[in-house]
């Protein structure tokens, strides 16, 4: 029995194979998906993703989103999967920067889909920055 | 002789304007590429995000958001995707067409693009925002515009948004497509028509009846639909603007290599014309000298 894993993103299909185990950032904390899960749909938040492929563990950075699991297939839907060759910590750290000041200028207008979207980027890039850091020892 | 000159300054204009058209094919044949790529790449995440939200609808059918709220009304407003450039075939006529024929005719319009802009402008229909989209298509900017028309459907300004793009298959052809966006359709389990989907196509057909898909939901099926749905708007919206696009650039590099090919075509006729008149004019003063020869002896 095997569990395929689809990773995508806007931009592209990131991962599409069959894989051992991944584990999820849930929303209500990290999930261990084996083959022949119970069918489960789940928001994701930031954080890091990590699954067995050909006895090899990979772990990404992801941003928020959806998983969708079913016995024979996971589903994840993201607006980022970076693995650590992939990020660009200064790159990640000026989008902090910006989102924190655009987001300096909404708070007042009181518009909650622009907030959540910043906080959003906030929340990804940091993610991304922690996990280069710790990857790099 | 004034006939040869005519001819000779109309190859250099034909020349001159094949060069122009043959710059443009190749510029869009790049941008093409790209715009492809962009909405290809796409599909699979619009896809999904529609596979998630048919399963959420199937195992809680009674749950309720705004977005999908059917309303009696018929007041309805139209997203219009169309080229800011011309010189890309007949893909806005098109679509213009399709408008026509599909919308209710006192539809209130949103606009992407001069071209159709200036045609809604023409027609007095009542256009309430016009957005401006860059090249190769932003994310950030498509989202300002999912926003707006959240905002009216919710405060019930309309009871219907549709959403008219052209669809892209191949570089030869793209198709007018006018969606319903909004309140969303088909979303139940009930309903077996296939998704209106923008891009590619997902039927609910294949996952009916199938056990597996029995869904928990974490944190629960409400808060999951609340934030899927911003998302699927977000999305949808994006991915049509991407479909544009890459229809777009397909359709100008055709139109453009078409009219590089008769150019080209055009430029050998004129030259045999020109050689034809040239012979001719070669052998008549031949004729002279031999006549005139002729009357000496």
């Amino acid at each position: 029995m095997s569990l395929h894993l689809d990773i995508v993103t806007p931009e592209k299909m990131v991962f599409s194979d069959s894989v051992e185990n991944v584990y999820l950032p849930g929303a209500d904390g990290e999930l261990g998906v084996l083959p022949q899960h119970a069918g489960l749909v789940t928001a994701l938040k930031p954080g890091e993703l990590r699954y067995l492929h050909d006895g090899k563990v990979v772990i990404l950075a992801v941003g928020s989103g959806f998983a969708e699991i079913t016995q024979t297939q996971v589903v994840v839907l993201t607006d980022m999967a970076l693995g650590e060759a992939e990020i660009d910590v200064a790159q990640a750290e000026s989008a902090i920067q910006r989102a924190q000041e655009q987001l300096h200028g909404v708070e007042h207008s009181m518009d909650a889909e622009e907030v959540a979207f910043l906080q959003g980027i906030i929340a990804k890039s940091t993610v991304a920055i922690n996990f280069k850091r710790k990857s790099q020892g | 002789m004034a006939n040869l000159r005519d001819i000779r300054r109309r190859i250099k204009s034909v020349k001159n304007t094949a060069q122009i058209t043959r710059a443009m094919q190749l510029v869009a044949a790049a941008k093409m590429k790209k715009a492809q790529d962009q909405a290809l790449g796409g599909r699979a995440y619009s896809r999904h995000l529609l596979q998630v939200l048919y399963d959420i609808r199937k195992n809680f059918a009674h749950e309720t958001h705004p977005f999908l709220e059917q309303r009696p009304g018929n007041r309805e407003l139209v997203l219009v995707i169309s080229t800011d450039k011309g010189l890309c075939g007949a893909i806005n006529t098109n679509l213009a067409r399709k408008i026509m024929a599909q919308t209710s005719p006192e539809s209130d319009f949103i606009t992407v693009g001069r071209k159709l802009r200036a045609v809604c402008e023409k027609l007095g229909k009542k256009v309430i925002a016009d957005f401006t989209v860059k090249d190769p298509v932003p994310f950030g900017e498509t989202r300002p515009i999912a926003t707006f028309i959240s905002k009216h459907f919710i405060e019930r300004n309309y009871d219907k948004v549709t959403i008219a793009f052209t669809n892209f298959y191949n570089t030869l052809r793209q198709e007018p497509k006018v969606v319903t966006l909004l309140p969303l359709q088909g979303h139940r389990p009930d309903q077996d028509q296939a998704f209106e989907l923008i891009g590619g196509g997902f039927s609910g057909q294949a996952h009916k009846n199938d056990p597996d898909r029995d869904f928990e939901f974490e944190p629960d099926a409400g808060e999951v639909l609340g934030a899927i749905l911003p998302l699927y708007l977000n999305y949808e919206v994006f991915q049509a603007h991407l479909e544009a696009r890459a229809s777009e650039h397909s359709a100008r590099m055709v139109a453009m290599k078409s009219a590089t090919d008769n150019a080209n075509k055009f430029i050998k006729e004129l030259t045999l014309e020109y050689n034809k008149l040239r012979q001719g004019a070669i052998t008549s003063e031949l004729l002279e000298i031999t006549t005139a020869m002729k009357a000496v002896e």
